[in-house]
């Protein structure tokens, strides 16, 4: 269970919502956590809004619209040359990023224990899954477009269908193209002991951890409200 | 004063959420195999997508044991986001009847909405 926290004279912080009113009314600093954690938070939230703003828009968009909505499952159908099965490369992409988010909370467990190695290559198989999922997206991106999808119009049904897809599964997946860089990056630091000579502190991984989960957490909404709706 | 060195849970416990997440996805794509419709769709839609969620930003994320002053201030904005949410909704259903009644129907089969 959580160590308690401590002001820097000792005492213990209360919890709940005393601990609310102490975390404000600190002279120091109010959240109890590494700064960069609290930064990646912070920064999280407004992306948080960003991807809201555009979902919401979507969905604003789509209600609003006269026209019928092109049906996902029939859209996103592929066949192996026999029936079409709805939304397999959605599924096997949803699949792709949950394992991703297992092999980050086991490198950022690892991290913590200290095991460079273990840590080193759980990232890169979180980056691995994570450039499978990009792959995957711009295939999808390649066939729609062969089919007709554009922004303006599509020949499926309602035109803003094109400029709702692109921008949202756009915008997700560069989030996700940049986690990866930046996966490999803090890997690799592990990997050739940078965080040893900085204080064998490997909070790095926790954060790296936050933004990559998020990623993950923006998909499981896409995924409800793109493909499923 | 960072002396939050990383609580370490046992990694069990991330193993039977991260198992849970696969079930939850199953599920979800289901509803949509098994061709649900209506109040039935989208009431598993955003219940399992809810789950999901949570279970990330609290399991994954941590967030389950961070303080409360932290959880408020992440989790709190989101919040007020869902009422704008629903607040959109209701203006884009009134601008579809409007639509409708000044432009008229387009396409005479049920809107897929």
């Amino acid at each position: 269970m959580p160590e308690a926290a401590l002001t820097d004279t000792g005492d213990i912080l209360p919890e709940g919502t005393r601990g609310v009113v102490a975390d404000f009314s600190a002279d120091k600093q109010t959240f109890q956590v590494p700064w960069g954690k609290a930064m990646m938070w912070i920064f999280l939230l407004s992306d948080t809004f960003i991807f809201g703003c555009f979902l919401t828009s979507y969905m604003t968009v789509r209600i609003s619209a006269r026209d019928a909505w092109p049906v996902p499952s029939e859209v996103f159908a592929l066949s192996f040359g026999g029936e079409p099965i709805p939304l397999i490369l959605i599924a096997i992409m949803t699949f792709i990023l949950i394992s991703s988010s297992g092999t980050m909370a086991m490198a950022v467990n690892m991290g913590y224990r200290k095991d460079r190695n273990k840590t080193f290559w759980l990232m890169v198989a979180t980056a691995a899954f994570g450039a499978m999922f990009v792959s995957m997206q711009a295939f999808e991106w390649t066939k729609l477009i062969e089919e007709g999808v554009r922004p303006w119009a599509n020949p499926m049904g309602a035109a803003q269908f094109g400029s709702t897809f692109f921008m949202i599964t756009g915008f997700h997946g560069l989030h996700v193209s940049a986690g990866v860089i930046y996966l490999l990056v803090v890997a690799f630091r592990v990997k050739n002991g940078v965080y040893e000579k900085r204080g064998g502190n490997y909070e790095i991984v926790e954060i790296t951890g936050l933004y990559w989960h998020f990623v993950d957490l923006v998909w499981v909404f896409i995924f409800a409200f793109f493909y499923l709706w | 004063m960072a002396q939050d060195s990383g609580q370490q849970h046992p990694i069990s416990i991330y193993m039977w959420i991260w198992g849970l997440l696969f079930v939850f996805s199953f599920f979800s794509y289901m509803v949509d195999y098994l061709d649900f419709q209506g109040l039935m769709r989208w009431s598993l839609i955003l219940l399992f997508m809810f789950l999901k969620a949570g279970f990330i930003v609290g399991i994954f994320m941590h967030m389950a044991w961070e303080r409360l002053a932290l959880k408020m201030v992440i989790l709190g904005p989101p919040v007020a986001l869902c009422v704008f949410i629903v607040l959109m909704a209701l203006e884009a259903d009134y601008t579809f009847l409007t639509r409708i009644v000044f432009f008229g129907e387009i396409t005479p089969l049920a809107v897929h909405h």
